[in-house]
């Protein structure tokens, strides 16, 4: 239980899956534009993740790893991941018509993002088990969750002010993300 | 072969991935903590572009439309993998340092971008020349951004210390160098009468130079930044570089010869993207193109 927890707050928090480990920046950039989109972005992200990594887990534990086929496991883990998100995808549409339409706009986006994959890879890396690597998966998105509301957030609040020219767009939400990642920086000495 | 040296120049020039397109920020924000991190990651990313070109271009009438995607996914993870065993094999400090960003250049855009709007209709040379020239112009921009990210944040370059013994020689060394480049950057551009890109580069080469050689003048006195090695840095090396490229971008467009549009998500909105469904992050132009051929 006690490593469950670390594992939990340590990616969530103290290693941001966007802040510290820049994965999945594009979303990060181009869908926080406003926080209700944002939120439905960082659910479907959960949601993808969550599922992606039990997956990836189960295939590499009771599939590639006894057959002595590690080295499969890029390949295997980004069709498995693409596969998954249009299977999901169709499945919601058919079964839960309601779910679908508050994330199925983000679902295929979510296909080639590299959290996804990163965090695939990261549970084979460091050896974590079946429900280690759920947990972990799911910590990750919770953490990409919080990141791209708050920066939703305050993009909604800079959106009228008085910026510098060459700062406009972009650059600004940039100085923003450098600003929130020097605050989680804050978090590192928790564990 | 005048169309091979044209795609190279395009590649590393005028659509540079990193400056220009702005493609590939994930792999620019994670490993440009240091100059010899962006270079390792800029040529196996060149080697796999170039590789992945040659196949997708030598397959493609044997490709069925439909299901292109996956098979660019697979040809690409493939060749990912070998890369990543060999950097295992021959350097494994670099492929220590570079950790999961290795496999995860699968999903770098450059390379299924490149592979869906230029080797997919193009014979065999030209895509392998075209994959040369994006990468060398990837790595040019992922080693640059890493120098100004050690040199200031650690006062290193390529891991050589600029605090040595002879520091002042050095910083002489780099400051004359980088006043000649800047120079001669000017000179071209006065006498064309406007920037082109080539002294656009020149003139931000020397700009890192004259930072290096102010760091080495200062040797043992300068206090690293080491901010900007850590996380919050490369955002903000980022941003800082995101806003020249608006001035430039607006001066180029003002002297007539305006660059190519960046792509990709740096652009912006992913949602009203036409390309979710792979985020190829295609050229406009390319785009266009398509539109017109339909």
């Amino acid at each position: 239980m006690k490593t469950l927890l670390l594992i939990a707050i340590g990616s969530a928090i103290v290693n941001n899956v966007v802040l510290s480990q820049f994965l999945g920046i594009c979303p990060f950039l181009g869908v926080s534009k406003n926080t209700k989109t944002a939120a439905g972005m960082g659910g479907a992200v959960i949601f993808v993740i969550g599922i992606a990594s039990l997956v990836t887990s189960l295939i590499y534990q009771f599939i590639l790893h006894p057959l002595d086929m590690d080295f499969l496991e890029t390949i295997v883990f980004i069709l498995v991941i693409a596969a998954l998100v249009q299977f999901v995808e169709m499945f919601l549409k058919k079964s839960m018509p309601p779910l679908y339409q508050s994330l199925g706009v983000y679902l295929p986006l979510i296909t080639t993002n590299c959290a996804v994959l990163g965090v695939a890879l990261t549970n084979v890396t460091k050896e974590y088990s079946i429900l280690e690597s759920v947990v972990n998966g799911l910590a990750t998105a919770v953490g990409f969750f919080i990141a791209i509301v708050i920066m939703a957030g305050i993009r909604e609040k800079i959106e009228y002010n008085d910026i510098p020219k060459p700062f406009k767009g972009t650059a600004i939400v940039l100085i923003t993300a450098c600003l929130m990642s020097i605050a989680f920086m804050g978090f590192s000495g928790m564990i | 072969m005048k169309q091979n040296m044209e795609r190279l120049y395009n590649g590393i020039i005028k659509e540079n991935p990193t400056f220009v397109l702005m493609l590939g920020m994930c792999p620019t924000l994670a490993v440009t903590s240091s100059a010899i991190n962006g270079l390792g990651m800029g040529l196996s990313t060149t080697v796999v572009l170039v590789l992945s070109n040659l196949l997708i271009s030598a397959f493609r009438k044997i490709i069925p439309n439909g299901v292109r995607v996956p098979a660019f996914i697979v040809i690409v993870a493939s060749l990912v993998t070998m890369v990543q065993f060999i950097m295992e094999a021959y350097t494994p400090s670099l492929s220590k340092s570079l950790g999961v960003y290795i496999p995860l250049i699968v999903v770098n855009c450059i390379i299924l971008g490149r592979a869906e709007s230029y080797a997919s209709k193009h014979s065999v040379v030209p895509s392998i020349f075209d994959g040369i020239g994006m990468g060398l112009g990837f790595t040019l921009g992922l080693t640059l951004i890493g120098l100004v990210r050690e040199v200031i944040g650690a006062g290193k370059i390529f891991d050589i210390s600029l605090a040595s013994d002879n520091h002042l020689i050095i910083g002489i060394v780099l400051a004359v160098v980088a006043v000649i480049l800047i120079a001669v950057c000017v000179c071209l551009a006065v006498k064309r009468s406007g920037m082109s890109a080539i002294t656009v580069l020149g003139i931000a080469a020397g700009a890192i130079l004259i930072i290096a050689a102010v760091v080495a003048l200062l040797g043992p006195n300068y206090t690293a930044i080491t901010i900007f090695v850590m996380a919050p840095g490369a955002f903000l090396v980022l941003a800082i570089l995101v806003a020249v490229m608006n001035i430039i971008r607006e001066l180029m467009e003002q002297s007539g010869k305006p660059l190519a549009k960046a792509s990709g998500c740096l652009t912006g909105d992913c949602a009203s993207c036409g390309q979710s469904a792979l985020c190829s992050g295609k050229g406009v132009s390319a785009a266009a193109d398509e539109k017109k051929s339909e």
